[in-house]
């Protein structure tokens, strides 16, 4: 590697450490300094920088050598050790990339806020920006789990910050709750991962020699603990609630980057930490992600609320990539080397393009939620004639997650799926006959995905409006459209410039994999394994779309314009046109509804005949909180409840406890 | 030999001591219950001041005196004032009729003997054979507490399972190291101040220094 991409003589790492000690400055002065006027006008920007920054420490990291540091901080004894590895490099630029956007949005949606809870606010925010970072810099284990905490916590005060509805409260404590049960899997993972050396250091547990028995073990404890924070289903429940409940730039964050910090711990603990990977891993992880998919863009398709359906896209989003990782992990352990490293390259790409379109979409629901205070879009619609800015940048990230090219999105789906059809190699049989039927589901989420987007863009953006509030909504402040135009900018030269990102991610893949793609330095054509095979030019694609637009347009105008009647006798059966007969969020996902019926519960209430003012209304409920988050609950309760019936009140009774466990332990040392 | 009927005497003591425990068992009436603690103490304090004078061990002579001094004079005179202050001399209702609590407490002496046994074995002191008898007191004293209803015989409960606690170790280790005994006996003598002021807190609140009423205290 030349090492001119060593930035500073410490390494990259060093650098990377600063930009997190940046920020966490940047929060504590926030905090103390809260009374400052114009306080507002400079953290934030600062911390956009700090981002931008360490964008551009992780695009050095994934070219340069690993470095690392040890800092004498934390306890005795248990220094942090950071270390910064093409891995982390990318994920780092993957977090600064996208917070450099939210951040500025962040910016103008938190200006009008009061200087106490502002501060508040910039604190968590920089924490948790500062909390992610070290997660993905973390070298050993007791560093990560600090920092994990750092990262759940915060985001849960951010989760939290409009605590006075109970509702918010509830979604903080739900996402609180997974968090740490994940949390301890993790905590139990590492315990595994060491393997009785005591020290836990990643280094030591590379060198590790765990037995196939015990590194499943630690493997399904990763799978568990960081699919907690992922939102996997089963364990996805926090996400519809959370992301509704978070402030918006916090919403672009938690799902554009805090989610993708799980799948990097995922990839550490796999690929780098433990020593040997098995075949049924990659199966189950590419089972769970693909029932995460559909069950996400299903649930996607039918709700109502702009930042719910975008939290549960984003379960679909995670469900892709993790079925990414276990397509990679069954290539890996199959001994197809370079297809691992097509299918990894496949799931990094759809993670940063998550990153940023998601964030692109959560901002711009955000704005519009800012200006209109209504996240229900049937009270929504025609909002392009007001914010058209908002609008058009919105739409781009809407086709960019829809897949549709030249975006990002239709890159690296079009990768993954790529890498499912060369499966048949395969030496499983089994897995060669079940990996199509994968592939058909991938495609499914992706079609459907491009449904719900429509669904999303459509219901909120165009047709006729439909209450009031957006009579008063005007169009997004500067600050929160530079954010986006940053944000819509990635989603378009991320979609026009794969073999670029491809050729700077080989790094990242030869350390997972042992394999890069064979770069064959073609700027303009996109052939991942074999240009005979397939093969896609992204500025070609865009230059005839171009091209066919504008033929189109100067056809309809100077053409077709003329030739038009304006005509009204019989209006189609539209005489009298109103908000209310175009289609509605739930009306358009009416369909999806009565098909997938059988994987969700739908609470209809219809109206009687007689009543004068008849209502309707229905809603889908989410089936896996009936039949598992319940009857946990319901279990924990009815055993807390059991114990609790040793509370007496009675004195005798609890000195009674204490002479039994005094008579017992007295005859178990003699005995 | 001296050593011999010095711990002839000893063992007598030991024995007095597990008989005052089961008349704590049996007696009904506080202020007899302070009594018998009252002799407990002086049994005590007499055993330890013949091991120090029989082994030589000096710092014994101060815990004796000690014993002496909190178990024997101050304690029960707080105790004594207490009961005619509260006025709570009347029969002491137990959860548990004497004769069986006696039967329990013969089967923990038993238990504590078979216990003891082994331990006795390792110890190299030469009161050791006092050891079970000093563990049957402890068990009878925690006993006592469990079938007691009233707080200041809890306390007195406590008290001797205290002694009985400071005899084990006397027994089986010449006692602990000046410094720890001091600071025991601090706490003992703290511990009951402060519990003859919750005597008078528990009254007030419940008209009653019956313990049954403290079970309103528990959550739902």
């Amino acid at each position: 590697m030349p090492p001119s991409f060593a930035l500073s003589a410490a390494g990259n790492v060093a650098l990377a450490w600063g930009g997190v000690l940046f920020w966490l400055c940047l929060g504590f002065a926030a905090l103390f300094l809260q009374r400052a006027r114009g306080l507002n006008d400079l953290i934030f920007p600062l911390g956009a920088l700090g981002a931008l920054f360490m964008a551009g420490v992780g695009i050095a990291g994934v070219l340069g050598t690993p470095t690392a540091i040890v800092l004498p901080i934390g306890l005795p004894d248990l220094p942090f050790h950071l270390r910064l590895d093409p891995l982390s490099g990318f994920f780092l630029t993957l977090l600064g990339g996208a917070a450099f956007g939210v951040t500025l949005v962040a910016w103008g949606y938190f200006r009008s806020l009061e200087s106490g809870p502002l501060a508040l606010i910039a604190l968590w925010y920089h924490l948790f920006l500062a909390g992610m970072a070290t997660v993905l810099l973390a070298d050993d284990a007791y560093a990560f789990m600090v920092a994990w905490e750092v990262m759940a916590l915060s985001s849960y005060f951010l989760v939290t910050s409009a605590h006075d509805q109970p509702e918010i409260r509830r979604a903080g404590f739900l996402y609180l709750l997974i968090a740490h049960v994940g949390a301890v899997a993790l905590l139990l993972c590492f315990g595994v991962l060491q393997g009785g050396a005591g020290d836990y250091t990643f280094n030591s547990m590379r060198l590790a020699e765990t037995t196939p028995y015990w590194a499943s073990v630690a493997y399904l404890l990763a799978l568990f603990g960081f699919g907690a924070k992922a939102g996997l289903v089963p364990l996805h429940v926090w996400l519809p609630e959370a992301h509704p409940a978070a402030p918006s730039p916090v919403s672009a964050l938690m799902s554009g980057v805090m989610l993708k910090t799980a799948i990097y711990g995922l990839l550490r603990v796999t690929f780098d930490l433990l020593n040997i990977q098995l075949a049924w891993w990659g199966t189950l992880a590419l089972a769970l992600g693909l029932i995460s998919a559909l069950y996400g863009v299903i649930f996607a398709a039918v709700q109502s609320d702009m930042k719910r359906l975008l939290a549960w896209s984003s379960i679909e989003n995670i469900g892709v990539i993790l079925a990414g990782f276990g397509l990679t992990l069954i290539f890996h352990t199959d001994g197809k080397g370079a297809l691992a490293a097509l299918a990894l390259t496949a799931t990094l790409y759809h993670a940063l393009n998550h990153a940023f379109f998601k964030g692109l979409l959560f901002t711009g629901a955000g704005a519009v939620l800012h200006t209109t205070g209504e996240r229900n879009m049937d009270k929504l619609g025609g909002l392009m004639r007001v914010m058209p800015w908002t609008a058009w940048l919105t739409l781009i990230g809407a086709l960019a997650i829809a897949g549709l090219p030249p975006l990002n999105g239709f890159v690296s789906e079009w990768l993954l799926l790529q890498a499912f059809l060369f499966t048949p190699g395969l030496n499983q049989p089994y897995l060669n006959m079940l990996i199509p039927v994968a592939t058909a589901a991938v495609a499914l989420a992706a079609a459907l995905a491009a449904y719900v987007m429509v669904k999303f863009f459509g219901v909120t953006f165009l047709g006729v409006t439909r209450s009031g509030v957006v009579a008063q909504a005007h169009e997004a402040g500067c600050r929160e459209r530079i954010g986006m135009i940053w944000l819509a900018a990635g989603c378009v030269l991320l979609g026009l410039f794969p073999a670029q990102v491809i050729g700077w991610l080989a790094p990242v893949a030869r350390q997972l994999t042992g394999h890069t793609l064979p770069n064959d330095g073609n700027w303009l054509l996109l052939a991942p394994l074999d240009a005979e095979r397939a093969s896609y030019a992204p500025l070609l694609f865009l230059a005839v779309v171009a091209a066919t637009l504008l033929l189109v347009f100067v056809w309809v105008r100077r053409v077709y314009h003329g030739h038009v009647r304006h005509a009204a006798p019989w209006d189609c059966g539209y005489p009298e046109q109103d908000a209310r007969m175009q289609d509605t969020a739930e009306g358009f996902g009416q369909p999806i509804r009565h098909i997938f019926s059988a994987f969700m519960g739908v609470e209809r209430e219809e109206p009687d005949p007689f009543d004068r003012q008849p209502r309707h209304s229905s809603a889908t409920l989410d089936q896996i909180w009936f039949f598992v988050y319940l009857p946990i609950a319901r279990l924990s309760n009815w055993i807390s409840a059991q114990f609790g019936r040793l509370q007496h009140g009675s004195i005798q009774w609890y000195l009674i406890y204490s002479f039994a466990t005094l008579i017992f332990l007295l005859v178990f040392v003699t005995g | 030999m001296a050593l011999t009927y010095h711990l002839q005497v000893v063992n007598l003591l030991a024995a007095l001591l597990l008989l005052i425990s089961f008349a704590m068992l049996s007696q009904r009436r506080i202020v007899n219950l302070v009594t018998l603690f009252a002799w407990q103490g002086a049994a005590l304090s007499a055993s330890t001041a013949i091991v120090a004078w029989s082994t030589g061990q000096h710092h014994l002579y101060w815990s004796a005196g000690l014993t002496l001094l909190l178990k024997v004079i101050v304690m029960p005179w707080f105790f004594y004032r207490l009961v005619r202050q509260l006025d709570v001399n009347r029969d002491v209702e137990a959860m548990l009729n004497i004769p069986t609590t006696m039967l329990i407490g013969i089967a923990l002496v038993i238990f504590a003997f078979n216990l003891a046994l082994p331990i006795s074995q390792m110890s190299g002191t030469v009161t050791r054979s006092t050891l079970g008898i000093a563990m049957a007191c402890v068990l009878l004293a925690f006993l006592m507490m469990i079938t007691r209803r009233k707080a200041i015989t809890q306390v007195i409960g406590f008290l001797a399972m205290e002694n009985s606690l400071f005899f084990a170790a006397t027994s089986a280790t010449y006692g602990m190291p000046l410094v720890v005994e001091m600071g025991v006996a601090l706490d003992v003598l703290v511990g009951v101040f402060v519990l003859g002021i919750f005597f008078f807190q528990i009254r007030e609140t419940f008209d009653s220094l019956d313990l049954r009423h403290m079970e309103k205290l528990k959550e739902r």
